[in-house]
């Protein structure tokens, strides 16, 4: 393992990988997954289960660790290598029960003023009939609600896939990373393709036209920064899972510094401050009244 | 009530959109109703405020139709009206660029957005409003959307009044890419601000509601009303079917559906929405006094002074007509 890339790649201006090669990488079974993530990067880990109503969704885990010396609540996409551990972890596309989960352990968290770490890798929240009737849409839904009003600091990263209201549902953060092969992006390019030109083989269209990559979302000042992945992650995952842990750990320690988290009045800061941030989000031109 | 919102509607008639379906329906037309087939003369659909008599079969309206059919005669005053959609994707297909479609759409539909925002009375009760307008691009949820109604929101704090959202989407905006996705987080922010000011935000699910909304603003509402039948989900039928080759049951999807497994609190057929939303705001209103009279009970010992709360107490520039206190108190 070495941080030396190859020469002729370092000099390279800029390598042509396209927004579809991303999605591939992005979606390849062998880059590291949220619990690779957590075994290399937190100490002490200890998994907390069950949304207390339904069940307990493989595919979104979540618990408490330390990690950079502090304990933390962390809550990732969980998607399989295999076959076998995909259908575990329904491949990675949470139920509503794993919104739940992840929910209920944000509000764990900030009682016990604990940072929350995510790590996004989903293709889309699961669609199905079953996770329609336990009510998918109102899952996301209070998610998205707890996290906006959360008082401790949320660092998330996009490690793979981040698609749709199923990754935002764990991605309403102070501060957003990707890494430089992961995509994020309104729906799956499949999805996006069928809805737009009623043709899911359009994929790697959608991919182009979207935007979807890490350094163009950086442009738009939708996400803070790009984690370079000097080889793609899967080719050497603990690089890009240590490279990664310190983007997290720099974001943290700045949040932290800035908002302290026995200081109620900076907590209300820190909450103030993520409104204006996805208050900022969005482009419209504005006529004045005529 | 009855031919309340024909009389006082004044949108353009315009021609059908792209899937067909008719968005103003002039008196003189037979129309076939899909809920039980019968030939229905639009006079008599018009006037029963576009549902069916014989199925009672709710027919899509048009924002600018709910606004009139909801709110008192000439109290809507929209806001934001000049908030346009750029395209910062620089999105072109086939079919050429985002601006371009934007064009077509609104001057197909008479909108230059997706929602219609603004603040009206409903018997009298002042609100803060938004509505989503199908047939522009399937309502779908971009940054104007977001902007629209995280500024409703915002003003709806400001003059200390209640939001109600009325509710219709395919989903979030795909010309806009990941600024869409972000409008779910954005709108509910802003309705956490509303919660916290102790003022109510009312949702109406109408059909059809899919995606980011439902999967957003409109479904963590304080009271989440559906229309009968409108069908309201995160995924399309159509999706799920495909990806899991699943047999949908009767009924999937439909607001009946959602009651039964405890996802709305309830069902409001259209002649009862304004009655409902009256009776409710008064509740709230009632709630708010009451405890702000308990407090203020104790300054006003204090300090010799005469107390009046209600939700638009705080309003600076409200219009003489518009429903006073003494109702409430
Ligand atoms: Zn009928």
């Amino acid at each position: 393992m070495t941080d030396v890339a190859d020469p002729i790649q370092q000099t390279a201006p800029e390598a042509p990988v396209s927004a579809w090669d991303r999605v591939k990488l992005a979606r390849n079974p062998k880059r590291p997954h949220t619990l690779d993530y957590l075994h290399d990067l937190v100490a002490d880990f200890v998994e907390l289960h069950g949304d207390r109503t339904f069940g307990d969704d493989q595919a979104l885990i979540g618990g408490i660790g330390k990690f950079d010396g502090r304990s933390v609540m962390i809550l990732g996409h969980q998607k399989g290598s295999d076959t076998r551990e995909n259908l575990k972890r329904n491949f990675g596309m949470a139920r509503p029960e794993g919104y739940r989960k992840a929910e209920r352990l944000m509000r764990h968290a900030e009682k016990f003023r604990m940072p929350v770490i995510t790590f996004i890798d989903t293709s889309g929240a699961d669609p199905t009939l079953g996770s329609e009737e336990r009510g998918q849409a109102i899952a996301i839904a209070e998610s998205l609600v707890t996290m906006a009003g959360l008082r401790v600091p949320i660092v998330a990263t996009v490690i793979g896939e981040g698609g749709s209201g199923g990754a935002l549902a764990i991605g309403v953060a102070d501060r957003v990373l990707m890494l430089e092969n992961s995509v994020y992006s309104v729906a799956s390019p499949e999805g996006s393709a069928s809805i737009l030109w009623k043709d899911a083989a359009k994929a790697p269209e959608a991919a182009e036209r979207m935007r979807i990559t890490a350094h163009e979302l950086l442009e738009f000042g939708i996400i803070d920064e790009v984690i370079a992945e000097p080889a793609p992650a899967h080719e050497n995952a603990r690089t890009a899972i240590r490279a990664t842990g310190q983007a997290i750990s720099r974001h943290l320690r700045e949040l932290i510094a800035a908002f302290p988290l026995h200081d109620d009045e900076a907590l209300d800061r820190l909450v103030a401050a993520r409104y204006t941030r996805f208050r900022s989000i969005g482009s419209w031109q504005e006529e004045s009244a005529g | 009530m009855r031919g309340f919102f024909h009389r006082q509607s004044k949108f353009q008639p315009v021609d059908p959109d792209e899937n067909g379906n008719d968005q103003s329906i002039p008196d003189d037309l037979w129309v076939k109703c899909p809920g039980c087939n019968e030939l229905l003369y639009s006079k008599e659909l018009n006037d029963n405020l576009r549902v069916c008599p014989k199925c009672e079969h709710h027919f899509r309206l048009r924002a600018r139709e709910r606004i009139a059919m909801l709110t008192d005669v000439g109290s809507f005053q929209e806001w934001s009206s000049r908030i346009l959609p750029q395209n910062p994707l620089g999105f072109a297909d086939g079919s050429g660029t985002y601006e371009g479609r934007l064009e077509r759409t609104q001057r197909k539909s008479g909108e230059l957005e997706a929602v219609i925002a603004g603040e009206a009375t409903v018997e009298g009760k002042p609100l803060a409003l938004v509505v989503c307008d199908f047939d522009f691009l399937g309502a779908s949820m971009g940054s104007v959307f977001g902007e629209k109604l995280v500024r409703a929101t915002e003003a709806a704090i400001e003059r200390g009044i209640p939001l109600m959202t009325i509710n219709a989407s395919g989903g979030a905006r795909m010309h806009e890419g990941l600024f869409s996705l972000m409008q779910m987080a954005k709108t509910v922010a802003a309705l956490n601000r509303l919660g916290a000011a102790g003022l109510p935000h009312l949702s109406v699910l109408t059909d059809p509601c899919y995606g980011g909304v439902t999967a957003s603003y409109a479904t963590v509402a304080d009271v989440v009303m559906a229309e009968p039948k409108a069908m309201v989900g995160f995924a399309g039928p159509r999706v799920i079917e495909q990806t899991t080759k699943q047999k949908l049951p009767e009924g999937f999807q439909t607001a009946e559906f959602l009651l039964e497994h405890g996802m709305v609190d309830l069902i409001v057929s259209r002649d009862q929405l304004r009655v409902m939303t009256a009776s409710l705001l008064t509740h709230y209103e009632n709630a708010r006094v009451v405890a702000a009279e308990a407090s203020a009970a104790v300054n006003a010992e204090a300090h010799g002074e005469d107390i009046v709360v209600s939700f638009h107490s705080m309003a600076p520039e409200r219009a003489p007509d518009s429903a006073q206190t003494g109702e409430a108190l």
